[in-house]
């Protein structure tokens, strides 16, 4: 179980996240929803322990959370960092020399799922494939805690696709939890237990995936729609 | 590519619905073997848990039955087949029946439309 409890973070004048208290289940689904700017990043590293709130306290089963979670957590970036001169295998090496958990064996099966050859070197890889590399090894981790922030940013529908088919295989459901921080919905929405959506730094919204359109008959992108309807937000 | 799901219905149902159409057309046998709920979950493109609750459903109308360690099959009883059968076209003519009304027309009117349809006209 992850809890924020009245977490607020700061950035010089700006407020990334205000007084937000929220927990995420162990064993769920999460989709983190909203616009960009509205403090979904900033929300998941507070949980990698990248970044320490200005008050409140994030807890991961209990434990505040500090630089050292990520014996627990995977987080996989929405931004791009790789050693361009290495292979994809040695770059597997790389996660394997500095995770524990890090399974190779399921690094290695992930990758010829998605279809990307171990020898290459990553510069020569092209975005689509850098995506799928870094999902590869954000999932061969096996923690309890699975945090990623876009994974589907820039990518085609083809590797969007590919992708969301990994995370169905490769997702330990039920215990693992995961929290995907998206703008782009359509694709995840079948795999998502419940959602929140985070709008200028606030919690403006949860549910359940099915009950949402069980009892309001709204799709998860009608009912983002809804909430956020002529709200503006702030830079 | 995945599939598309409407807003108007939980997903386990609308998968549900697919699995049902699928022994009424035939393209799947009594006795027939569902793939398993991982698999299904990513042919679909959803969680397995949404699977899960699609096979308890379809299991709680004696659809398709579970065996332990083997999995999940297709209904054999003939009964229960036939009920379906004629379960889901009478659906299928509630809803034309419920769009032709929307349309204004009369009982009379929907059956010459048939006719006249059947006829090639």
């Amino acid at each position: 179980m992850i809890r924020f409890q009245e977490v607020t973070k700061k950035y010089g004048h700006g407020t990334a996240l205000e007084n937000t208290t929220i927990q995420f289940k162990k064993g769920k689904i999460y989709g983190l929803l909203g616009p960009n700017g509205s403090g979904k990043s900033t929300t998941l590293k507070m949980i990698a322990g990248l970044v320490i709130p200005s008050s409140g306290t994030v807890t991961v089963n209990e434990e505040a959370v500090t630089r050292k979670i990520a014996d627990k957590v995977a987080y996989l970036t929405e931004l791009d960092m790789f050693y361009e001169a290495f292979t994809v295998d040695g770059m597997i090496s790389f996660y394997a020399s500095q995770f524990p958990d890090f399974d190779r064996k399921k690094a290695y099966e992930l990758s010829e799922f998605m279809d990307l050859d171990k020898n290459k070197k990553i510069k020569h890889l092209s975005k689509g494939n850098r995506g799928r590399l870094k999902l590869i090894l954000t999932l061969s981790r096996n923690t309890e805690v699975l945090l990623l922030d876009e994974p589907f940013s820039g990518l085609d529908p083809m590797v969007r696709d590919s992708i969301v088919k990994s995370l169905i295989s490769y997702i330990d459901f039920g215990r693992q939890t995961v929290i995907i921080a998206t703008h782009e919905i359509d694709e995840i929405e079948g795999i998502l237990d419940e959602a929140y959506i985070i709008h200028n730094g606030r919690i403006e919204g949860h549910c359940e995936v099915e009950k949402l359109r069980e009892e309001e008959g709204l799709s998860v992108l009608q009912w983002l729609k809804k909430k956020t309807a002529g709200g503006s937000r702030e830079e | 590519m995945t599939e598309e799901y409407t807003a108007s219905k939980p997903i386990y149902v609308q998968i549900a619905d697919r699995i049902i159409r699928g022994i009424v057309r035939k393209e799947l046998q009594p006795g027939d073997k569902l793939p398993s709920v991982r698999e299904m979950a990513i042919q679909s493109g959803v969680n397995p848990n949404t699977i899960q609750r699609t096979y308890s459903e379809l299991e709680r109308m004696d659809i398709v039955e579970t065996r332990r360690g083997q999995g999940t099959f297709v209904t054999e009883n003939e009964e229960v087949l036939s009920v379906l059968n004629e379960k889901v076209q009478k659906e299928v003519v509630e809803q034309f029946i419920h769009n032709m009304k929307e349309l204004g027309l009369s009982k009379q009117q929907m059956i010459e439309s048939l006719e006249k349809y059947g006829k090639g006209e």
